[in-house]
């Protein structure tokens, strides 16, 4: 196997007395698009912010291509980031703010605005080379960072929340320019986001961070579906999660008796023994709603509390009689064969095998 | 809205009387500076240039200007310079006893003219360096700097906190960043104290007679004209010095506005 372009090992970064980055291993390989997602203050931008020197990790080591990155300045990196403030300089118009790199590399003038110009077309907005920063929109100048930190071709760029100050359909397009421009440079991209759909649209892998640890690294589609612990399935997506204990065991199948009912499951690692306390996941996308009671194995009575619409999507809020919520997504042409208007009672039931049990020693 | 409209009337009356206050005086040297009279008294004799005149053909004049000049060109680049160096500390480094060390900087605009005068007085002449121009370099930098730096603070507080770090991301040294970003970014501040500084040192008095010894700046030669007459070469000689002043002022401001509306220089 090839070295990875980064790999970062038992990384620590402290601000005084603060513990910002905890315990962080972790390997990028070349070419590939990472994610790292977290709520605020959960150390994802300080991790990026070790990858370019700006912070220096207070123990551990981090490597990129093979050499010890730990001590290098960041302006002897070529590790240029993406900032969520985007960080243009306004003095400079949009090809001189491109140029900068290049000049910091002491490349001639006709070469600097030569490859600028190149970059400014690339990325679609090479018709304001020479305006001032201050005149361009938000998604233009989001274009010309993104132009600046590329110029100088590195192998690695790193993206701090770069879309958030963006409009919502800005945002969809912007993805698509950064995938497409990823695919066709063959660059890493470390892309730093709180935003999930942002992640899971863009990244080949995601890296959950919580209170400066990773919580979970893995595929959209796994982190999605199979999380790793509580932590992530409360961060990720519309999950119901019940705790309850184990009744029986049989095989694979296990049966959990909950405050709320009994339910099957299916264990897909560690069985558990009868009489563990387990906790396990059913995405609200996977919660089938009737009116009926239907014959299935694990079913729920809830009355409606709330619906929130957001288009074709519909989540239900629902709760049992002890007061234990639930969310169900459904789409809304599914919604409009509900009768509406005989009560809020509702009939949850779910597969066996939509249910996803949390491994135990994350039960805390 | 009636009440609303007298509180308007009343703050126009106060702000109009504010302005009386301040310019008549200025006013009326300007107007003597042009009476034939030998004595500001009213009514005004016939209009004449003589003071002008006068103050132009005084080798006196013209030696107390240059000096002023140098003066206070010298403390305009020195204070500038101290301003931003100042500034740029307090913007980006935390330590141990800042806030004393910021009230310190800021100390010298709060001391009385005439204690400072008479501080820097006693001093030079400790070191030996009394009655030289460039002590009253030195005092007119003490003095200045605090301004020069206080807009420069000013400037870098609008500044995006991740640009200096851009620019080290991008490869350029601290050095180079300084260089390249820091400086760009605050020249209209660097700009308007440099021309405010000038102006302090332009029209200061009691340091520079304290400090001057034979060297004597345009302040200086006015007290001296006053001392031994009334003459009305101190209205041309002020209205001159007014002139100066209200221009540096202006293209400070001028600078300091440009800042504000965010276009590039």
């Amino acid at each position: 196997m090839s070295t990875p372009l980064v790999s970062m090992e038992g990384v620590d970064k402290h601000f005084g007395t603060f513990v910002a980055v905890k315990n962080i291993n972790l390997t990028i390989d070349e070419g590939e698009f990472i994610a790292i997602m977290g709520t605020s203050g959960c150390g994802k931008t300080t991790t990026l912010r070790m990858l370019a020197g700006l912070e220096q990790p207070t123990a551990g080591t981090i490597r990129i291509a093979g050499k010890l990155m730990n001590d290098v300045r960041p302006h002897q990196r070529d590790t240029p980031m993406v900032w969520q403030s985007l960080a243009l300089f306004p003095f400079l118009n949009a090809r001189e703010n491109v140029e900068f790199g290049l000049k910091m590399r002491n490349q001639p003038a006709d070469i600097r605005r030569k490859k600028a110009m190149e970059w400014l077309d690339r990325l679609g907005v090479v018709e304001f080379a020479e305006r001032n920063i201050e005149t361009l929109s938000g998604g233009q100048k989001q274009r010309v960072a993104l132009a600046r930190s590329l110029v100088t071709e590195p192998q690695l760029l790193l993206l701090d929340e770069p879309l958030s100050a963006l409009d919502a359909h800005l945002v969809i397009r912007m993805q698509s320019v950064l995938t497409k421009l990823q695919r066709e440079l063959g660059i890493t991209f470390v892309y730093v986001t709180h935003s999930q759909s942002e992640a899971f649209a863009m990244a080949d892998r995601v890296i959950i961070m919580s209170n400066g640890e990773i919580a979970q690294t893995g595929l959209p589609r796994d982190i999605y579906r199979e999380p790793a612990n509580r932590f992530v399935a409360e961060f990720v997506g519309r999950n119901n999660i019940i705790t309850g204990e184990v009744a029986g065991v049989s095989g694979k199948k296990i049966e959990i008796s909950s405050p709320i009912g009994r339910f099957k499951l299916n264990a897909d690692a560690t069985v558990p023994a009868v009489g563990d306390t387990v906790t396990f996941v059913i995405a609200a996308d996977l919660v089938e709603v009737t009116r009926a009671k239907p014959k299935a194995d694990n079913v729920v009575d809830c009355s409606l509390i709330s619906e929130e619409f957001i288009g074709s999507m519909v989540t239900l809020f629902l709760e049992t009689a002890d007061g234990t919520e639930f969310k169900v997504q459904l789409q809304e042409r599914e919604l409009a064969t509900l009768d509406h208007n005989s009560g809020s009672l509702f009939y949850l039931s779910w597969k066996a095998e939509s249910a996803h049990l949390l491994p135990a020693e994350t039960n805390k | 809205m009636r009440s609303s409209s007298l509180l308007t009337g009343v703050l126009r009356g106060y702000t109009a009387l504010l302005f009386v206050f301040v310019f008549a005086p200025i006013a009326f040297s300007v107007i003597f500076s042009f009476n034939s009279a030998r004595f500001p008294t009213i009514p005004l004799e016939s209009f004449t240039l003589h003071w002008y005149e006068t103050i132009w053909a005084d080798p006196d004049v013209w030696q107390a200007l240059r000096n002023s000049v140098v003066v206070s060109l010298c403390t305009s680049v020195l204070a500038t310079a101290l301003g931003f160096a100042t500034a740029y500390t307090d913007y980006r480094y935390n330590f141990r006893f800042k806030s004393a060390y910021l009230a310190l900087v800021l100390l010298p605009p709060t001391i009385p003219l005439i204690i400072m005068a008479l501080a820097m007085l006693a001093w030079f002449s400790k070191i030996g360096a009394s009655g030289e121009l460039w002590s009253i370099i030195i005092a007119h930098t003490v003095l200045a700097a605090p301004f020069a730096m206080a807009i420069t603070r000013l400037r870098l507080n609008q500044m995006d906190k991740d640009l200096e770090s851009a620019a080290w991301n991008l490869g350029a040294s601290e050095w180079r960043a300084m260089r390249e970003v820091i400086i760009p970014f605050c020249k209209p501040a660097i700009i308007s104290a440099a021309f405010l500084t000038a102006a302090v040192s332009f029209d200061e008095f009691a340091i520079a007679w304290f400090v001057s010894g034979l060297n004597k700046t345009v302040p200086v030669l006015i007290l001296e004209i006053v001392q031994g007459n009334i003459d009305p070469q101190v209205n041309a000689i002020g209205t001159f010095v007014f002139l100066v002043s209200i221009t540096l002022v202006i293209a400070a401001q001028v600078f300091f506005s440009i800042r504000q509306s965010k276009v590039s220089l």
